[in-house]
C-alpha cells in the first residue's frame, strides 16, 4: 500500500462518479478531470485481483468514497459482525473521504436478499437503526452518512414521516446525511409527496453528499405513475430540477453521478458529470436556470 | 406489527411468487397494492439472476437467454446468497446445472460453468507474485527428493471428461461455435491469475493428478508419480516449463522426508 494513502483527503465539492470496472483502464489513462469515485464496499472485499489493483490506483489520483449496500442496517436482526469487520478492514486500507450506507434492509435470518428493502417507521425500527448506526460508527471509529431510500409502498404501522424519522436519527447518533435526489424524486411520485416540499424539510445541515442516478417509469394496479430506481440511463429532467433546487439551498455540495446498469461509455457518463458541475458552479439563480436548462 | 414479523413476512413473500401480498402494504391511496410489492420481489429475482449471467457469460451463451433465465430462476429460488459478496454467490450453479434436467441434453454445460466459475474465483483471489525458471535454479539436485511446490492461491483446476475448454473458447470474446465430437476425449483445464488477467490453459495429460498431489503438499517427486500412475505419457520437463511459464508456482519449500 502506498504511504500516500496515510492522509485522507477532503471531497471537493464537486461531481464524482460510480466506479465500474468497464472504466478502470480509461480512468487510469486518460486522468479525467473528476472530483473523487466512489466504489460499493462489497465489489472490494475480495482477498485480491484487478478490483483491488485498480483502486488502488486510483485512490492514489483521486479521493474516494465508499458506500455500503450491504449492511442491512434496517434489519430486525443485529447487524452481521463479520460482515463489519471486512468494512473496517476496507476503511483501514483505502481510507475513503465517505462513508455512506443506506435506511433500508436486506438480509433475512441466512439470506442476502440483494435488494435495499423498506423500513416501516416506527418508534421500534428507530431505536434499531440508531443501535446499528451507533455501532458502525463505533466499529469504524467515523462519521457514516445515511442514504435516503427510493421506496415504492408505505407500511400501515407507520409512525413518523420519513423526514421526521431521518432527523431523529441523526439527533441520536450524529451521523451524516446522503441526499438521493433521484431516491426523493422516485419516493414523492410514488407516495405522492412534494419533492421540493421534502427537500426544503430535510435536515440540510447534514448533508454531506448527493447523489443523482436514472430512473424507470412504470404503472401500478390503478395506472398510477410508479417509478423505479434503476440507475440503468441518464438522470431524468425531473430530477435534474430537483438537483438545482438542493443545490441552491445546500450551496456546493459533493455529487455522485451512479450509474449501475446498462454502464455506458466513459464519454456518456462525463457528460452527466459536466451538466452536474455547472449546476453546482452555478452562482446566481439565472445561472442555475441556465445549467439545468 | 413488530418489525421481526413484518420482515419475516416481508422476505418470504419475495421469493415465493405464489403466496400473497403481505397485509399492511400500502400505495398512496392507503389502498394494497399487489404491483408495488412487485417491484421488490422482481429486484431481488431478477437482479440475482443478472448476477449469474454476468458471472456465467458462456453457459448462457450455450443455451440462450431465455433458456438460462429460466435455469438461473430455478437455482436463485433455491439457493439465494447467503453472503451481500455476490460475486461468491453461484459457486454452487454447477452443480445445480448437473442436475437440472431440462440441460441434460448438454452433458459439458455443468464443466463449462465451472470453468467460469474457477476464472471468477481466480480473479478475486489473494495476490502473490509467481516464481519464474531463474528462482528453480538456485536449488541444489541433492534436495530435489525433499522438494515441494507450493501453488498460486488463484490456482484452479476443472477436470472434464468431455472437450468442455474447447466449448468453453468457442462461447467467449468473439469465439464462433463449430461442431465438437464428445467423443474426443476430456480436458483438464488450468485456471490461474498470476497478475492482472486470468489466463485459462489445457493441461497435458497427467497435468491435473501433478498439480492436485502438489497442492495436497506431496514432494516433486510423489506427484510425479501420481501422474505417471495416471497417464504413462506424462513429462516431466516440459510439464514443468509450461506450468512455470503459466506463472503456477510461488514458492517451494523441502519436507522433511521420513518424518511421519
Amino acid at each position: 500500500m502506498s504511504s500516500q494513502l496515510g492522509i485522507t483527503p477532503r471531497i471537493p465539492p464537486r461531481t464524482g462518479v460510480g466506479l465500474k470496472p468497464d472504466h478502470y483502464k480509461t480512468i487510469l489513462e486518460t486522468s479525467p478531470d473528476i472530483g473523487f469515485f466512489e466504489v460499493h464496499a462489497e465489489n472490494y472485499m475480495g482477498a485480491g485481483g484487478p478490483p483491488h489493483r485498480y483502486l488502488g490506483e486510483i485512490r492514489e489520483r483521486y479521493p474516494v468514497s465508499l458506500h455500503g449496500i450491504g449492511l442491512s442496517i434496517g434489519g430486525a436482526g443485529p447487524l452481521d459482525r463479520q460482515h463489519l469487520e471486512r468494512l473496517s478492514l476496507l476503511v483501514e486500507r483505502y481510507r475513503p473521504s465517505l462513508f455512506s450506507e443506506h435506511l433500508a434492509w436486506s438480509r433475512h435470518e441466512t439470506s442476502f436478499l440483494n435488494d435495499l428493502l423498506p423500513v416501516p417507521y416506527t418508534a421500534e425500527s428507530l431505536a434499531l437503526v440508531c443501535e446499528h448506526v451507533d455501532q458502525i460508527q463505533e466499529t469504524l471509529a467515523r462519521q457514516m452518512l445515511l442514504e435516503n431510500p427510493s421506496t415504492y409502498l408505505a407500511f400501515a404501522e407507520s409512525a413518523y414521516s420519513e423526514i421526521d424519522f431521518i432527523a431523529e436519527l441523526v439527533r441520536r447518533t450524529g451521523c451524516g446525511l446522503l441526499l438521493d435526489v433521484n431516491n426523493v424524486y422516485v419516493s414523492s411520485v410514488n407516495q405522492e409527496w412534494n419533492p421540493k416540499g421534502y427537500i426544503d424539510n430535510f435536515p440540510l445541515a447534514h448533508v454531506q453528499e448527493i447523489h443523482l442516478a436514472g430512473h424507470t417509469r412504470q404503472t401500478d394496479d390503478d395506472g398510477r405513475p410508479l417509478l423505479i430506481d434503476t440507475h440503468d440511463r441518464p438522470v431524468d429532467e425531473a430530477v435534474w430540477e430537483l438537483f438545482a433546487h438542493a443545490i441552491g439551498q445546500l450551496g456546493p455540495t459533493p455529487t455522485l453521478i451512479e450509474w449501475d446498469a446498462n454502464v455506458p461509455e466513459w464519454g456518456d457518463l462525463e457528460v452527466e458529470v459536466r451538466r452536474a458541475d455547472a449546476v453546482i458552479c452555478a452562482r446566481d439563480r439565472r445561472d442555475l436556470f441556465r445549467a439545468v436548462g | 406489527m413488530r418489525l421481526a414479523d413484518r420482515q419475516r413476512e416481508f422476505a418470504a413473500a419475495l421469493t415465493d411468487p405464489a403466496s400473497d401480498v403481505p397485509v399492511g402494504l400500502l400505495g398512496p391511496d392507503r389502498m394494497p397494492s399487489r404491483k408495488r410489492y412487485a417491484i421488490y420481489r422482481n429486484n431481488v429475482v431478477h437482479g440475482l439472476i443478472e448476477a449469474l449471467r454476468a458471472a456465467f457469460p458462456a453457459t448462457c451463451r450455450i443455451v440462450g437467454e431465455e433458456f438460462f433465465r429460466a435455469m438461473a430462476r430455478d437455482y436463485v429460488l433455491r439457493e439465494p446468497p447467503a453472503s451481500p459478496l455476490l460475486f461468491n454467490y453461484g459457486a454452487g450453479f454447477p452443480d445445480f446445472i448437473v442436475r437440472f434436467e431440462s440441460a441434460a441434453a448438454l452433458p459439458y454445460l455443468a464443466d463449462v460453468a465451472r470453468i467460469e466459475r474457477a476464472g471468477t474465483e481466480a480473479y478475486h483471489a489473494a495476490e502473490q507474485p509467481a516464481l519464474d525458471a531463474d528462482a528453480f535454479a538456485e536449488i541444489p539436485n541433492h534436495r530435489i527428493p525433499e522438494l515441494c511446490l507450493i501453488l498460486h492461491p488463484s490456482l484452479r483446476v476443472v477436470r472434464s471428461h468431455l472437450p468442455s475448454l474447447t466449448i468453453w473458447r468457442m462461447n467467449v470474446g468473439d469465439g464462433v461455435p463449430s461442431p465438437v465430437d464428445l467423443d474426443a476425449g476430456g480436458e483438464d483445464v488450468l485456471v490461474v491469475r498470476p497478475k492482472t488477467d486470468v489466463d485459462v490453459h489445457l493441461l497435458s495429460p497427467g497435468g491435473a493428478s501433478f498439480l492436485s498431489s502438489l497442492a495436497s503438499g506431496e514432494t516433486l517427486i510423489s506427484a510425479t508419480n501420481s501422474a505417471i500412475s495416471e497417464s504413462s505419457s506424462f513429462e516431466l520437463t516440459s510439464t514443468l516449463a509450461a506450468l512455470i511459464a503459466a506463472g503456477v508456482f510461488v514458492g517451494f519449500r523441502f519436507a522433511e522426508l521420513g518424518a511421519r
